[in-house]
């Protein structure tokens, strides 16, 4: 059996799986909130880029131009008001205002569009083909764009963390939230900011996954936010290129998995999942918060 | 230790303390008439109506049980759901092998308790969101193994095999009474352990972990113990699902669906009081019994309205009646009595009023309630 | 070594700092008991006290970060008793926590330039921090986990100097430094002061605030206990208001110094 060819597209994959990810790392490493609703909006970016390609006729690959700020409008505004109020209260509270929002945008979608699955498909006929290398390896144009793009969004994230202003901002009110304010910062802003990355790269992730499989209104709680947690959590919380670790490792896990048993991939996944949360939950790629 | 409503300790000084203000014993009477009416029901409702409250009563045992880990262990787990499913195939598989359906949930439940120990070895040493999202993830890995049974159904599901023939009004109603009674046990059930040394530990592990663990409270046992008690309650009332619909499918067994039915009814109904989740479950009913014609709506609404209500009143509708009537149907905590709120209630009047307050407040009132409570303290302005 | 600023602040002029009344909960935990003093631009007023006195908590609460349950805060003419700590920092009033909270996962210059972020205009910056601390300019990529207390505590100063406070809130300084080390940094005092700030102190090491302030100000319990310049009360008088010892009234800075706001509080009971 395509061992090799199931180690490669495990690993491309896992480009995917990080774009999903670092979205909700970024929001527990900052803020400490689990945001279980962080699937359902990668799923409303796929399903506001379905809009506007249907209302706009731009090509798939650039629908995220609109699709992206309008998810970091919304990620700021929903930080600001509703998970900033959760975050005033308690741990719990946090927990049950993201577990309400996933239901009530799941439910949403439901009712207002439908229960279909949809895709984005690729609208380029070269995205869909592959090449080859020597007789036996084949890889799919597609794959190599996600993981080129997912690759590129880390760099961007770690780069804009370690040299921009507000970069600067998130980590320190994610290391003292006090001793920022002591400096003048308002972290209930740079929260937001921090909010808006979470939900831009999340709609990234979401355009992502309609091009390369299709997604209806339960596929975040369904597929992605688990894939999500399961990325973060083996590759260790706080560490962005830990994210890339954690969904190689997870992608792998799955097409290994439906190599040795076709309906065993996700299964294989979560097996890894809790094998890590048991023996080491810090993550594989341990490191001190430093997203 | 003591009966409802009499003293736990002599006078000291005058001072008096008590389980509740008032005489319990009228609630103990209170409820069993009202089990007793309950009980009757199958005598004068229609199928209809009793498939609605067969469907409440496994949301209320859900929903106690979720309140017993979320507001009183602090254990927020978004995977209950697991012991739903499992208990529902455990009751397949043994009707499989020719047990009657209402013999299987006692044995189902226990099954699903035992199941629990694993599963809390898996997921003990994590902590809130890492908690939540572990035990989802451990109810999405169960199903998918379950789906690998085909003598189980695999992924479709099956109907039980050896569900009982003739008079269907009386299935029905003995479907009724097991649900009644399941819940009816687990209500008890809950009240009591709070009511005992199991409660004041959760209390004082929920106050402060380190001082309670200083004071030789066995923290991760008592967790413990109450994960599996929700394990066991989740589990018949899984069990109970798959009696009244007598057929099992993984997917609606073990979807995240009842998590969100079972918290948002206990957050609506008020975290952390144990009335709380019967007045969440009669909303929930009510919202879905209303919005039934329009599909997905009663979810938005029952999530909308949970966020709403968690951030407003923390504890939930419960909680707002309790603040402004001072009200407990089933009292866990207790009340110091000063000597002038005595002589007060001793001349008849009900001693105190309103102005009393409870824990965290530090306008003590005539008498005030010594709950361990989060008390509010100084928040920063940050 | 001495860094006192010359006595004869104007009076005339209004308080830069004025708090009045203050009292602060911890819980059920009455922290500060009706604490009330102002600080005129240029002094050093320095609050002395045994731990849990409540010295700690009365910065905070200044900075903002605790909210006081009654009493007022003015600064600069301005009411902020209940404004966010971050707006008081923007509008001049700095702080150097207690234990430094630098951030960890941030270079040296990282920190200063988190400092910096909401900086008013004025002679400070990074550079001008550079100047005051050499050592730093070389190490300004290096995390400040592995630096010693001394420059770690130095970092602490210069990342609430670059924004160009007018009054530098100092907590407890000397925690966890070796003595020599505490002098250094507090002679680098007289420099700051220079560029035309002021300071409040927090400072365990009585000696060391007596040195060096122009103002003492003695908690005990969360009350004040003494008042005065450093050369208006004896050490006897000193010890008893930091014990809560002697009976004898302790002696009050006359009010034309300006600082005091009320006399004294009488002594706590005896310990």
């Amino acid at each position: 059996m395509d061992w090799v060819n199931a180690v490669i597209q495990g690993v491309l994959v896992g480009g995917l799986y990080a774009l999903f990810a670092c979205g909700l790392s970024l929001m527990f490493g900052v803020m400490k909130v689990v945001n279980l609703a962080h699937g359902d909006l990668a799923v409303i970016g796929g399903y506001l880029a379905v809009g506007v390609i249907a209302v706009t006729h731009v090509p798939v690959l650039l629908s995220f131009l609109v699709v992206v700020p309008l998810m970091a409008i919304l990620g700021y505004v929903l930080q600001r008001t509703v998970i900033q109020a959760a975050l005033n209260r308690s741990v719990l509270t946090t927990l049950i205002v993201t577990f309400g929002l996933s239901v009530v945008i799941e439910n949403g979608l439901l009712q207002f569009v439908n229960a279909n699955s949809h895709s984005l498909g690729t609208g380029n006929a070269i995205i869909t083909d592959s090449f080859q290398i020597g007789s036996q390896i084949q890889i799919a144009y597609l794959d190599l764009l996600i993981f080129a793009v997912a690759v590129v969004v880390l760099l961007g994230l770690q780069y804009f963390l370690s040299r921009a202003k507000y970069g600067r901002l998130i980590r320190a009110v994610a290391d003292d939230r006090e001793a920022a304010q002591l400096s003048g910062v308002d972290y209930r802003h740079v929260f937001g900011i921090a909010a808006a990355l979470a939900f831009s790269t999340a709609a990234l992730a979401g355009i992502a996954y309609g091009m390369y499989s299709q997604f209806a209104p339960t596929t975040g709680t369904d597929t992605i936010l688990l894939f999500a947690f399961a990325a973060v959590v083996i590759g260790g919380l706080g560490s962005l290129w830990g994210t890339l670790v954690g969904g190689v490792v997870l992608g792998v896990a799955q097409l290994v998995g439906s190599q040795i048993n076709s309906s065993d991939g996700l299964l294989a996944g979560y097996i890894v999942f809790l094998a890590v949360l048991v023996v080491r939950p810090q993550g594989l790629v341990a490191r001190r918060a430093q997203s | 230790m003591t009966a409802t409503g009499t003293t736990v300790r002599s006078d000291i000084e005058g001072f008096r303390v008590t389980r509740s203000r008032r005489n319990v014993a009228w609630t103990g009477a209170g409820a069993v008439v009202v089990i007793a009416i309950f009980a009757y029901f199958p005598y004068i409702i229609d199928t209809g109506t009793r498939d609605i409250m067969v469907q409440g009563f496994i949301v209320l045992t859900l929903a106690s049980m979720w309140n017993l880990l979320a507001g009183y262990a602090g254990l927020v787990s978004v995977g209950q759901q697991v012991f739903v499913g499992l208990g529902a195939y455990f009751v397949l598989a043994l009707n499989i092998h020719n047990l009657s359906m209402f013999t299987a949930l006692p044995i189902a439940a226990v099954g699903c308790g035992i199941a629990a120990v694993p599963l809390w070895w898996l997921v003990s040493r994590l902590r809130s969101g890492y908690f939540a999202i572990a035990t989802w993830v451990l109810a999405a890995t169960v199903e998918l193994v379950i789906d690998r049974f085909p003598s189980l159904g695999s992924g479709t599901g099956m109907a039980l095999p050896n569900t009982p023939t003739g008079n269907t009004t009386l299935l029905e109603a003995d479907t009724y009474w097991i649900g009644l009674a399941v819940t009816v046990v687990a209500l008890a059930t809950v009240y009591l352990l709070l009511r005992g040394r199991v409660g004041l530990r959760l209390t004082a592990i929920r106050d402060d972990e380190v001082a309670a663990r200083s004071c030789g409270v066995r923290v991760g046992s008592t967790r413990m113990l109450v994960f599996v008690v929700a394990g066991i309650g989740c589990g018949a009332a899984g069990a109970l699902l798959a009696i009244s619909q007598q057929s099992v499918q993984p997917g609606p067994a073990f979807s995240v669906q009842w998590t969100a039915e079972m918290a948002f009814a206990v957050v609506i109904g008020g975290l952390g009081t144990i009335e709380g989740p019967i007045l969440g479950t009669a909303v929930f009913l009510i919202l879905q019994q209303t919005l039934s014609s329009y599909n997905a709506w009663y979810l938005i609404v029952l999530g909308l309205v949970a966020i709403v209500v968690v951030l407003v009143a923390r504890r939930g509708l419960w909680g707002l009646a309790d603040d402004y009537l001072h009200v407990r149907l089933f009292p866990v905590g207790y009340w110091l009595w000063t000597p002038s709120a005595l002589a007060a209630r001793g001349r008849g009047r009900f001693g105190g009023g309103r102005r009393g307050r409870r824990s965290g407040g530090r306008r003590g009132g005539r008498h005030g309630q010594l709950r361990g409570g989060r008390s509010r303290g100084s928040k920063d302005t940050g | 070594m001495t860094g006192q600023p010359a006595s004869g602040t104007p009076q005339n002029g209004s308080a830069l700092l004025e708090v009045s009344d203050l009292v602060v909960y911890h819980g059920q935990l009455k922290a500060i008991d009706q604490v009330s003093f102002r600080v005129f631009p240029g002094e050093v007023y320095a609050f002395i006290g045994a731990n849990g006195a409540g010295k700690s908590t009365l910065l905070r609460t200044i900075a903002g970060l605790h909210r006081p349950s009654t009493g007022s805060i003015r600064f600069d003419g301005r009411d902020v008793t209940r404004l966010r700590p971050e707006r008081r920092a923007t509008a001049g009033l700095g702080m150097v926590p207690e234990g430094r909270r630098l951030f960890p996962s941030l270079t040296l210059e990282e920190n200063l330039l988190v400092g910096a972020s909401y900086a008013r205009r004025g002679e400070w910056g990074i550079e001008r921090v550079y100047e005051l601390f050499p050592w730093m300019r070389e190490r300004r990529n290096q995390r400040t986990e592995q630096m010693s207390g001394g420059e770690q505590q130095s970092v602490a100063i210069g990342r609430a100097l670059v924004a160009n406070p007018r009054v530098l809130l100092l907590d407890e300084l000397s925690l966890g430094l070796a003595p020599v080390v505490v002098q250094r940094i507090y002679a680098m005092l007289p420099e700051i002061l220079a560029t035309g700030l002021t300071a409040v102190i927090v400072e365990q090491d009585v000696s060391q605030a007596l040195r060096v302030a122009s103002h003492i100000h003695c908690l005990l319990e969360g009350r004040t206990t003494l008042q005065g310049t450093p050369a208006q009360v004896t050490a006897a008088q000193v010890e008893a208001a930091y014990f809560g010892l002697a009976q004898t009234p302790p002696g009050a800075g006359p009010a034309e110094q300006g600082s005091a706001q009320h006399g004294p509080a009488q002594d706590g009971s005896a310990t």
